[in-house]
């Protein structure tokens, strides 16, 4: 009974989740002509809005192997950073911590579009038009606020008995996080990097107005670059289908690394 | 944690340096750009992307023809206000990166007033060819700024088997023969389901159009020669009041949520008469691949007005030389490229894009291909620009505000025009 | 020590965003010039306006469009973030309960959050079609994307599904990192499900709960792209203060746009500080409480 239900609930979750996504799916897979049908499965089905993502002068594999270095560099840069911020702050007493926190998160509080040109007057000046650094220091500077807080709390959450606990057995300050929060806060620290993650990996608006070589794009300004044929009609099936493309390979690495990672690291603590 | 309020001070202490130094240059004046146009070497086409890979074709012509001064596009977003934006940006950080722009027309004034195009020597660019309306476009107060590369212009698309159905022989010419010949068709079975009438009226850059087409069809505008806003005349009453009537009577009831291509997709359905909409639908709804319903089904011909033929408003884009680009006379000599009647051919051809050459509208070959370019010609001949005027987006964020109230029924039409007048005398003082 | 690990994370936001803030609160100062001189070309410079970018703002029609911004911002954000939560909390209790499958649904509440918003505004666009799926399945005819109260309808739907899953998933690793002993003792001392979740799950994920509730009000505050690609710009009812400083900084009136920019700051830091003094979020607070328990 309690089975059924849970499965119920699962059920419930993944539709809701997945309905909507069904539907692009299934616009990336009609046929252009067949673009404005309501039906609820495509007949025929077709792989051309996926060819046309890839095909001509879009350069679409590109563009994805830009945004996995953009994000990818990013996530790292972030999880770094952001792990030993967060330490100091979750552990280790000091003045001015609240005003530091408030800092922090103070940086998230202005809408971006008034963070452009500033940015892009100070990349030009020093010649960081066209690089990857200058997708990847912007997303860091979005990403940490809310990895900061996030592993803050995380780390915050786990008793400090345990480490302490450690220290008396001999283990350093270093060791004991090593050994014993890092692991602990292992599912904290896994769904901040794929919070980070997606967030650099949908970044659109610095990626747009600092890079001018197609060469240097992510995949969001790519598919921003989709035409129709004569500038009115929209290329809906086409857009949908880069949803889809940008979005499943996410979700399948997130599938293998928390097997791998997370399953692994808590196993091996929480007995 | 001495060591916090040091490093606490020391980022303030480069914030203010960074501030400093990002502050400072904003009041240069920027120097006039130079009326000689000298330079050559490489150059950038800053453009939407290219939508059929014959661009990519053109280009690769011309580098081949000059190694030296080979071109390379700059892709911008589909969405013209993001086009817009980010060559605005690049004007602001005065980039050399952008050196030829491709222009919608309305934004030469905005662009020209503030110093962001090189002025184009007239002497040098043979725009005789070219249909005067469109060259028209790429002016600012009597200088050259931009050479017209394509053009656009609304058409009537009528369902011509549903009239044959009706006996009625040729398309309505003012407003009340299409309401008559809607009546009389809507009488027949085949009329049952159809809708009459259909111009865009969402709160987008449509709306905007769709009341110019109105307001010039009963002999009104929205500014006078002189740069001053007209909109509380009756005439531009009459304009809107057609609107909002055919809004609540003629139109789709979801017509409010129809954009361009909503449009298209109610016509396709076979389920509108007469519909004012861009040439690029022509080719699409004469699909016979089955997502048409209307194909071989319709004709075009001239926006309809009050006691006459209506004014069709004038789209298309303009190529122009940044500013602050280098190799402005390459730049020159490629824009004379791509507008010249051989690249404007292919390119027709190859997107169906509407060319500014006159003499292409009469070529047999292209007549043939695309049926309705006399009709285009006309229409375009006899078309005429959106307000011009520097602060363009305030001017058209304007009159869609007043006039999706008036078409709506939120305000009262005259009560929408009088604040819609003062709104526009404001934004257009100093003009 | 504390210093060397804060100052690499301060660094950077004082680069990315510190800089562009102040660059900004300068701008607001600022007037550009916007008049045209004989010639027909604008005259160039910037003017020292002191606050007049401020009050302006407050004036006339503008006040309007502000006050009318200013409650759909507060709107959206009351709305959708309860939604979120509900929905969220929802979501991570039933993976946590699950006994296979999890690991499947969990990625799949992905799908929504990791959706470009640009993308996922251009679905739920055509989903709100006057003749889309959403219109099919309740089998009425609803104009959800001309500017009405259905708009608004709209955006918190597409909104609410893009964002439960993120606090679903931050509340899910905060529960999974409770040891299991917690809920164990609980239930030996016979506590029932919904005691257990009250008095023991709840004080457990509550500062995840706090972070991912709080971050998800300051991104709603600041929500722009969802309603522009879904409705559209300019339009009343979907109208966010992101978007009327979006629209001052595209008609090239930074300092107005820097202007409003500076407000929206303000009434975020407001009700951040508010939610965390009301709600307790104060992290350091607990932890430096923990400290002392400890040393004693």
């Amino acid at each position: 009974m309690k089975r059924a239900l849970s499965y119920l609930g699962l059920a419930a979750v993944a539709v809701y989740c997945l309905a909507p996504f069904y539907w692009m799916v299934a616009s990336a897979l009609r046929r252009p002509q067949d673009q404005f049908d309501n039906s609820p499965v495509p007949s025929p089905v077709s792989t051309e809005n996926f060819r046309a993502v890839f095909g001509g002068h879009n350069d679409f594999g590109r563009a994805l192997l830009n945004s996995i270095v953009v994000a990818g560099v990013t996530t790292v840069f972030t999880l770094v950073v952001g792990v030993f911020t967060a330490y100091a702050l979750a552990r280790l007493d000091f003045r001015f911590k609240n005003a530091v926190l408030g800092l922090v998160i103070g940086t998230t509080m202005f809408p971006g579009v008034s963070q452009l040109v500033p940015l892009l007057k100070l990349f030009t000046d020093i010649g960081w038009i066209n690089t990857y650094q200058a997708m990847i220091v912007p997303s860091l500077g979005f990403a940490l606020p809310l990895s900061v807080w996030l592993l803050t709390a995380f780390f915050r959450q786990l008793p400090f008995e345990l480490e302490q606990a450690a220290m008396v057995d001999g283990c350093t300050r270093g060791q004991a996080f090593r050994k014993i929060i890092v692991p602990l806060a292992a599912p904290g620290v896994f769904t901040t990097a794929i919070l980070t993650f997606i967030a650099a990996w949908n970044e659109f608006l610095i990626a747009l107005s600092m890079v001018n070589r197609k060469e240097m794009q992510t995949a969001t300004v790519a598919i921003s670059k989709f035409t129709g044929v004569s500038g009115f009609d929209q290329p809906f099936g086409t857009q949908m289908a880069a949803g889809v493309i940008v979005t499943v390979p996410l979700i399948i690495v997130v599938l293998v690394f928390q097997r791998r990672i997370v399953a692994g690291l808590t196993a091996g603590s929480v007995k | 944690m001495r060591r916090t309020i040091t490093a606490g001070a020391l980022t303030c202490l480069a914030l203010a340096a960074l501030t400093a130094c990002g502050g400072g240059d904003d009041k240069k004046d920027s120097a006039a750009p130079s009326a000689a146009l000298d330079g050559r070497g490489p150059v950038t086409f800053v453009t939407g992307k290219d939508r059929s890979g014959n661009l990519q074709k053109q280009i690769d012509g011309w580098n081949s023809a000059h190694p030296k001064e080979q071109v390379r596009v700059v892709e911008l977003p589909d969405e013209p206000n993001d086009q817009r934006q980010q060559m605005i940006q690049n004007a602001q950080t005065k980039s050399d990166a952008y050196g030829v722009l491709n222009l919608d027309v309305v934004w030469t004034a905005e662009f020209a007033a503030n110093r962001w195009l090189t002025p184009l020597p007239k002497d040098q660019v043979d725009l005789s060819k070219m249909l005067p309306a469109t060259v028209t476009t790429g002016q600012y107060r009597d200088n050259l700024y931009a050479v017209p590369s394509t053009s656009d212009a609304g058409m009537l698309y009528y369902r011509k088997d549903l009239l044959d159905k009706a006996g009625i022989s040729a398309p309505p010419k003012t407003y009340a023969e299409m309401w008559a010949d809607c009546d009389k068709v809507k009488a027949l079975p085949e009329g049952k389901g159809v809708d009459c009438y259909f111009t865009e009226v969402n709160k987008t850059e449509s709306l905007t159009i769709s009341a110019v087409e109105a307001i010039e069809a009963q002999g009104g505008s929205i500014l006078d020669a002189s740069g001053k806003p007209t909109v509380n005349t009756p005439q531009a009453k009459a304009g809107i009041e057609f609107l909002a009537g055919a809004r609540k009577d003629r139109m789709p009831k979801e017509a409010v949520t129809l954009d361009t291509e909503g449009g298209r997709r109610y016509f396709q359905g076979g389920k509108l008469l007469f519909q004012r909409q861009w040439p690029y639908q022509y080719a699409m709804a004469n699909a016979t691949d089955g997502s048409s319903k209307v194909a071989g089904k319709f004709a075009v011909a001239p926006l309809p007005g009050q006691n006459g033929p209506g004014v069709a408003n004038l789209g298309g884009h303009n190529l122009a030389i940044s500013a602050f680009a280098k190799n402005k006379a390459t730049a020159l000599d490629f824009i004379k490229y791509l507008t010249g009647e051989q690249a404007q051919r292919a390119n027709l051809m190859a997107t169906s894009q509407a060319p500014t050459v006159a003499s292409l509208y009469d070529d047999p070959e292209l007549t043939k291909k695309f049926p309705y370019l006399p009709v285009l010609k006309q229409a375009i001949s006899t078309a005429k620009p959106r307000p011009v005027v520097v602060k363009y987006g305030d001017v058209t964020a304007a009159i869609q505000g007043s006039v999706y109230d008036a078409v709506n029924g939120g305000k009262p039409v005259d009560q929408a025009l009088t604040d819609l007048q003062g709104k526009l005398t404001t934004l257009t003082a100093g003009q | 020590m504390a210093a060397l690990l804060l100052s690499p994370t301060l660094l950077v936001l004082a680069l990315v965003v510190g800089y562009p803030v102040l660059a900004g609160l300068r701008e607001s100062l600022y007037a550009r010039g916007s008049g045209l001189d004989a010639d027909g070309f604008v005259v160039q410079g910037n003017r020292f306006v002191g606050l007049d970018n401020y009050t302006s703002i407050f004036e006339g029609d503008r006040a309007d469009a502000f006050w009318n911004a200013f409650t759909n911002t507060t709107f959206f954000t009351l709305t959708t973030v309860a939604l979120e939560t509900l929905i969220g909390v929802g979501m991570a209790l039933i993976m946590q309960q699950a006994f296979r499958g999890r690991a499947l649904v969990r990625a799949s509440i992905l799908v929504p959050w990791a959706i470009p918003t640009a993308i996922s505004g251009l679905l739920w666009r055509w989903i709100f079609q006057a003749d889309g799926a959403a219109n099919a399945v309740i089998g009425h005819q609803v104009l959800w994307t001309a500017d009405g109260f259905p708009a608004k309808l709209a955006v918190i739907i597409a909104e609410v599904w893009k964002t439960s899953p993120f606090i679903g998933l931050l509340v899910l690793a905060g529960l999974q990192m409770i040891p299991r002993e917690v809920h164990e003792a609980a239930r030996v001392d016979g506590a029932s499900v919904w005691q257990r979740f009250v008095y023991v799950t709840l004080p457990l994920i509550k500062p995840a709960l706090l972070v991912a509730v709080l971050f998800r009000m300051l991104d709603v505050l600041r929500m722009f792209d969802l309603p522009a690609v879904l409705v559209g710009v300019n339009q009343k009812s979907v109208e966010t203060l992101t978007m009327l400083a979006w629209f001052e900084a595209t008609n090239l009136r930074y300092g107005s746009a820097a202007a409003y920019a500076t407000i929206l700051f303000a009434y975020i830091a407001l009700i951040a500080y508010l939610f965390v003094k009301l709600l307790g979020a104060d992290i350091i607070g607990e932890a430096r409480r923990t400290r002392k328990a400890a040393k004693r």
